[in-house]
């Protein structure tokens, strides 16, 4: 157990502007056609904004390993639950 | 300012060793309630995952019926209140109480606009008679999809900002408790945790917005 860390305000500020300008970058390449990479690009952007808000707004990058896979289990499920229903609903027209 | 909670001494409950486990373990507890939450919303999610890819034509035609200008402001709104609500957990780690009070304030009031803009949509929605239920019009193909698709749309930023409104509450405590000068750099973890519970709900519309609003845009 390590003493708290405590995150610089110059960082907070560089998160947040990573943030402000990833969001301008999805709302713009919604408007352009790229097909079916469309929604791929759009979702990694959001996991990665995501990312930035877990790992350094919520200081998940500081705290314990305990929090860490505390935090990670907690979207390792819902990618099981997504997962699996799509294993279903994706296969339904192939396997009868 | 050097106030009376920068020099405090915290109390730790006889369960624990010392104030450091004591913090580890509310952080741990509050990430237990959140991955909850990631399993609450989850199942919206999964629901809104399933009936887009088998009806993905007749959501993008939903789609266009939000508006991305409000979202995005919406967007920015929460994004720069998730800034806000960082520097507050460092006024507290730091014990600068005005600081304190004014990011818990300022939190509060980008969480409160968002929720004015997001009551103005839901407004305009119901102008619009895409509220689904037996007023729900819709001229274009597939309107058992836009119906599907206008459920989750309230499902989802219904819960969510159900979710900004309880967290509009906890802002009004941590700001009572700051100001009554009971957190301060020995003991932060009502903001601390409160700031997490804050990012979450950040979280969940950085997903909402791309998924609800900018489907087919091109």
């Amino acid at each position: 157990m390590s003493a708290e860390h405590i995150v610089p305000v110059r960082v907070y500020l560089i998160i947040f502007v990573t943030l402000l300008v990833l969001t301008g970058v999805t709302t713009a390449v919604a408007y352009v056609n790229l097909g079916p990479l469309n929604v791929v690009v759009m979702l990694l952007i959001a996991f990665f904004k995501a990312s930035l808000v877990i790992l350094y707004f919520m200081h998940v990058r500081f705290t314990s390993r305990l929090t860490q896979v505390a935090a990670v289990s907690g979207f390792a499920w819902l990618a099981l639950l997504i997962g699996l229903t799509l294993s279903d609903v994706l296969t339904r027209s192939i396997v009868p | 300012m050097a106030d009376a909670a920068a020099t405090q001494a915290v109390r730790v409950a006889h369960h624990f060793d010392d104030a450091e486990q004591q913090r580890e373990a509310s952080t741990l507890g509050m990430w237990a309630f959140l991955v909850q939450e990631v399993m609450f919303f989850g199942g919206l999610f999964t629901c809104y995952v399933v009936y887009r890819t088998l009806h993905p034509d007749g959501f993008a035609h939903a789609s266009h019926h939000l508006d991305v200008v409000l979202g995005t402001i919406n967007t920015a709104a929460l994004i720069t209140s998730s800034l806000t609500m960082a520097l507050a957990v460092w006024a507290s780690q730091m014990g600068r109480r005005r600081m304190l009070l004014l990011c818990i304030f300022v939190t509060a009031v980008l969480g409160a606009l968002f929720l004015g803009i997001k009551s103005y949509e839901y407004w305009h929605k119901f102008e619009e008679h895409l509220v689904p239920g037996p007023y729900f019009v819709w001229e274009g193909a597939e309107a058992p999809t836009a119906e599907m698709f206008f459920s989750l749309y309230f499902a989802l930023t219904g819960l969510h900002a159900l979710h900004m409104v309880v967290g509009l509450g906890i802002m009004a405590w941590i700001f009572w408790m700051a100001w009554s000068g009971r957190v301060g750099p020995a003991y932060h973890a009502p903001v601390e945790l409160s700031g997490l519970y804050w990012h979450f709900v950040d979280i969940v519309w950085i997903f909402l917005f791309p998924l609800l609003y900018l489907i087919g845009r091109h």
